[in-house]
């Protein structure tokens, strides 16, 4: 089956900066996805070129089997059918909401366009204010109609470069997932662009992890969470600690805190020192448990408390509890690892871009 | 720019002797005259403007909404249309003379009255309808400041007098400092009043060494001077505008209530804002109204429309190829932010702050040497005169209009410009538009607005504009202003009424598309109902 975006080997570049390089990408259906990284790791570059506003330098866009961009020769945006949300929106300010979703239906007849703008505007629930003008709605309503513009001439691709970003927080992830919604409804692929971790997860099937113009992970919110692929997935995505450990015999690393099962990376001789990554989740509370570590810090975030522990070596250690094991700065509590799988770093090795995780 | 190079090209000439004869007589008198007259009109805008706009932005009071417009008006009426009127109405056959005649019984020695055809009638005449250039700017200034800043210096004690003169003035003081400079500028350009008061100043030496004397270095050189006293009003305005934008305290906007001005105080402010429209525009107006309603049925005539069509065409020809030009520059700079482009644009928009007679020498002198050479060489080699093809013809003058309000065009259609963002040409193709059709669809309707602003602000310029059309009209070629300064000028101000009067009424125009555009532009209004 021809996937559905095939992004093989490209180079983008600002001369004489490149922007990204050698980065390979493969959607397999129409699903949603998210290009996410810090800012500045060209995920809008890459946008940009899937979007046919960036020529790439190197390698080829295909989407459904169709070459949309390769060196020297790139199909205008105009003809890709693929749509676009805009970080600032880009409503047309002299269109009212109406004429602005009915802007790219230009070649329908009159009564297809006034059906799907009087369908989009249901969609997005916004009836009421067809007349009026960009200006003379709120920002959160200028979303839904930038939305609604994108998706009218029925895009096989919608691309969002970080629309959300100007909302607060409570506020982006209800749109991200209303977006979402419609996507799934409109059987639009869509690819979104963010550095917000949490808006991703609302959005996404798949997460793309982007650091320096190069995709470090494609996969799933949860193998981006639990098993990260290298240090700067581990440290970008949630929180944690790496912990210093020991490679033992048969599948296994002793750490202050215990043996703990699993694969070390290949090569690790035992004995080889390593560094384990542990979330604040991993970490229970137990008063049971002969391990005792003293509170440092403690957060309150409702639901549950964010500790931060020091063991006796004066290592730190983030531990998640529920919010009645309520325990003052200063206090030994016991602790035990529940770890069902191993990430393992190799002692020392940086990620080759120097980016030190923090211990 | 090309007048500008030319003039002092030229002015670096050596000193002939017009000009030792100019140094040893009248040169310290045009610039003490100068220099009083830019100090003068600059107080008096400031004594106008600043408490206008410091009670019509952050106060309220009867009529203040009116006001907030009204108080703009003067900007309509040029300085030498007010000055005839006041002559007309205050000098000793003047109507309030013989009242006072004839109600004291007194005669010509018995009193005393100020002559209006003085200095200081000069500067009061500028500042009255100048002022307007210190309100816009200390308004937005006023507006502008963040309300915290107000609330918190209430806080800590301090009444309304002590918030003017400690925080509101020391705040805005860039924007006000800006808008004298514009205020000197068209001081020092201006040419019709100073001449019919007889006070001499450069740019009525210029005219006189330019006519009286035809020394065109000696003009030059005059000219040259006056351009070094714009120059630094140029760079103070370009500094403290700087200024403007960082002392701009940011943060959120939203408008504190209004403090309610009544009684006492609520008469003060009325007053305040109701003496400079009254004498700035109201009366003036209104005598203008009068005078031509007795004496237009004998004026207007088939050359007073002949006149009308002349400034009209004139000016619309100016305005069009105006904003063709601004929206080359505009669009060149949009689409490739060349420095040459750049230095283009600026060197445009400072057409604006030389005087009118400056740009005229300056169109003058490369034309008329361009003519000689072309008609030199069609002597020698065809054996015919081509005579005067440029200097001396309507081409020329459209090029000095151009050279002087580019700027205005300029402003406009930038302004217009940064508001379609890159990312619209973006969303436009994404929705399957071709690039051709996104000028058509996009640009073309959004900048529409900024287009026609601009066509009318040129054009109204031009219509009010006096010095350069009088040097550079081709003969027996008259326009509005020049015909009304003509007729002032032989002392036949009511019949020149019908002339000023149509100038007026052509200005106010634009005046109320300004004041609507600042009504809609506030920070911190909320567009959401």
């Amino acid at each position: 089956m021809t996937p559905f975006l095939d992004l093989l080997d490209i180079d983008l570049a600002y001369p004489p900066r490149r922007v990204v390089e050698d980065l390979s990408l493969r959607m397999s259906c129409a699903g949603i996805g998210c290009l996410l990284g810090p800012s500045g790791c060209g995920k809008t570059t890459l946008l940009r070129a899937i979007a046919g506003f960036e020529p790439v330098r190197r390698g080829s866009i295909r989407l459904e089997g169709v070459e949309l961009s390769r060196p020297d020769w790139s199909l205008p945006p105009e003809r890709r059918r693929i749509g676009m949300m805009f970080q600032d929106l880009a409503l047309f300010p002299h269109l009212t909401v109406t004429d602005n979703i009915a802007f790219g239906l230009r070649n329908w007849t009159a009564e297809e366009r006034r059906a799907r703008v009087r369908d989009l505007l249901r969609l997005i629930g916004l009836e009421d204010l067809a007349k009026r003008y960009p200006h003379q709605i709120s920002g959160g309503q200028q979303q839904r109609v930038a939305l609604a513009r994108a998706l009218a001439p029925r895009p096989r691709l919608l691309l969002l470069d970080e629309p959300f970003s100007s909302l607060d927080v409570t506020l982006r992830e209800g749109l991200a997932r209303e977006v979402r919604a419609i996507l799934l409804q409109e059987g639009t692929g869509g690819l979104l662009v963010s550095h917000d971790q949490f808006e991703a997860f609302a959005f996404a099937d798949e997460i793309g992890v982007l650091d320096e113009g190069r995709l470090l992970q494609w996969d799933s919110a949860y193998n981006l969470y639990h098993r990260p692929v290298d240090r700067f997935v581990a440290n970008f995505i949630g929180q944690g600690v790496l912990l210093v450990g020991r490679v033992g015999e048969g599948g296994s690393v002793d750490t202050e805190l215990g043996r703990i099962h699993g694969e070390p990376p290949a090569g690790c001789a035992p004995g080889a020192l390593v560094e384990v990554l542990v979330r604040p989740d991993d970490v229970v509370h137990d008063d049971a448990s002969p391990l005792r570590a003293e509170i440092v810090e403690r957060v309150f975030r409702g639901a549950e408390f964010l500790y931060t522990l020091k063991l006796s070596s004066g290592a730190r250690l983030l531990c998640l509890t529920p919010s009645h094991h309520n325990h003052a700065p200063g206090q030994c509590i016991g602790i035990r690892l529940d770890i069902d799988h191993l990430v393992v770093f190799r002692r020392g090795d940086d990620d080759g871009r120097g980016h030190k995780v923090p211990v | 720019m090309l007048p500008v190079f030319s003039v002092v090209a030229v002015a670096l000439q050596p000193a002939g002797e017009v000009w030792r004869h100019l140094a040893a007589t009248v040169l310290t008198d045009y610039v003490i005259n100068t220099l009083l007259l830019m100090l003068g009109v600059g107080a008096g805008a400031l004594l106008i403007g600043v408490p206008a706009a410091w009670l019509t932005s952050i106060h309220d009071f009867p009529g203040r909404r009116i006001f907030e417009w009204a108080l703009l008006l003067p900007m309509a009426m040029p300085a030498y249309i007010i000055a005839y009127t006041y002559t007309g109405l205050l000098d000793f056959a003047g109507p309030v003379q013989t009242l006072l005649r004839e109600t004291f019984d007194w005669t010509r020695h018995d009193y005393w009255f100020p002559q209006v055809r003085s200095l200081p009638g000069a500067i009061v005449m500028l500042a009255l309808v100048l002022y307007p250039y210190v309100y816009l700017l200390a308004r937005t200034a006023f507006l502008d400041q963040s309300a915290t800043v107000t609330e918190v210096s209430r806080s800590l004690g301090a009444g309304p007098w002590r918030r003017f003169f400690t925080v509101g003035l020391p705040l805005a003081r860039p924007s006000l400092i800006a808008g004298v400079s514009l205020v000197q500028m068209e001081a020092l350009a201006d040419y019709g009043t100073v001449q019919y008061f007889g006070v001499n100043t450069f740019t009525t030496g210029i005219f006189r060494v330019w006519f009286g004397m035809g020394d065109s270095t000696a003009a030059a050189q005059l000219a040259t001077l006056l351009l070094m006293f714009v120059f630094v009003l140029l760079v103070l305005e370009r500094v403290s505008r700087r200024q403007a934008r960082f002392h701009h305290a940011g943060g959120r906007h939203y408008r504190p209530p209004r403090l309610v001005l009544r009684g006492y105080a609520g008469g003060l402010a009325v007053a305040a804002c109701l003496i400079p429209l009254l004498f700035g525009f109201l009366l003036p107006a209104g005598v203008l109204a009068t005078w031509a309603a007795r004496t237009a049925p004998r004026v207007v005539d088939e050359r007073f429309l002949q006149l009308v069509t002349n400034s009209l065409l004139l000016a619309l020809g100016a305005a069009l190829l105006a904003l063709l030009l601004a929206l080359l520059l505009g669009y060149g700079q949009r689409l490739r932010p060349h420095p040459l482009v750049r230095l283009a644009v600026r060197g445009a928009g400072m057409g604006y702050a030389v005087p009118g007679t400056v740009i005229a020498i300056g169109v003058m002198l490369p034309f008329a040497a361009i003519d000689r050479t072309v008609d030199g060489w069609a002597r020698e080699w065809l054996g015919i005169s081509t005579g005067l093809l440029l200097s001396g013809t309507l081409i020329a003058v459209i090029f000095a209009y151009c050279a002087r309000f580019l700027a205005v065009a300029l402003h406009s259609v930038d302004a217009g410009l940064t508001r379609i963002r890159p990312s619209m040409d973006d969303a436009a193709r994404s929705l399957g538009v071709t690039p051709r059709a996104v000028l058509w669809r996009v640009h073309i309707p959004i900048l529409r607005g900024s287009l026609l602003t601009a066509l009318l602000l040129v054009f109204v310029d031009v219509l009010k504009e006096l010095p350069a059309t009088l040097i550079l009209r081709p003969f027996n070629f008259n326009t509005l202003a020049v015909r009304a300064y003509e007729l002032a000028a032989d002392e036949r101000l009511a019949d020149s009424a019908s002339f000023a009067l149509a100038i007026v009424l052509a200005g106010v125009g634009p005046v109320i598309l300004l004041s609507r555009a600042i009504g809609r532009a506030r920070p911190g209004y909320d567009p959401v109902p």
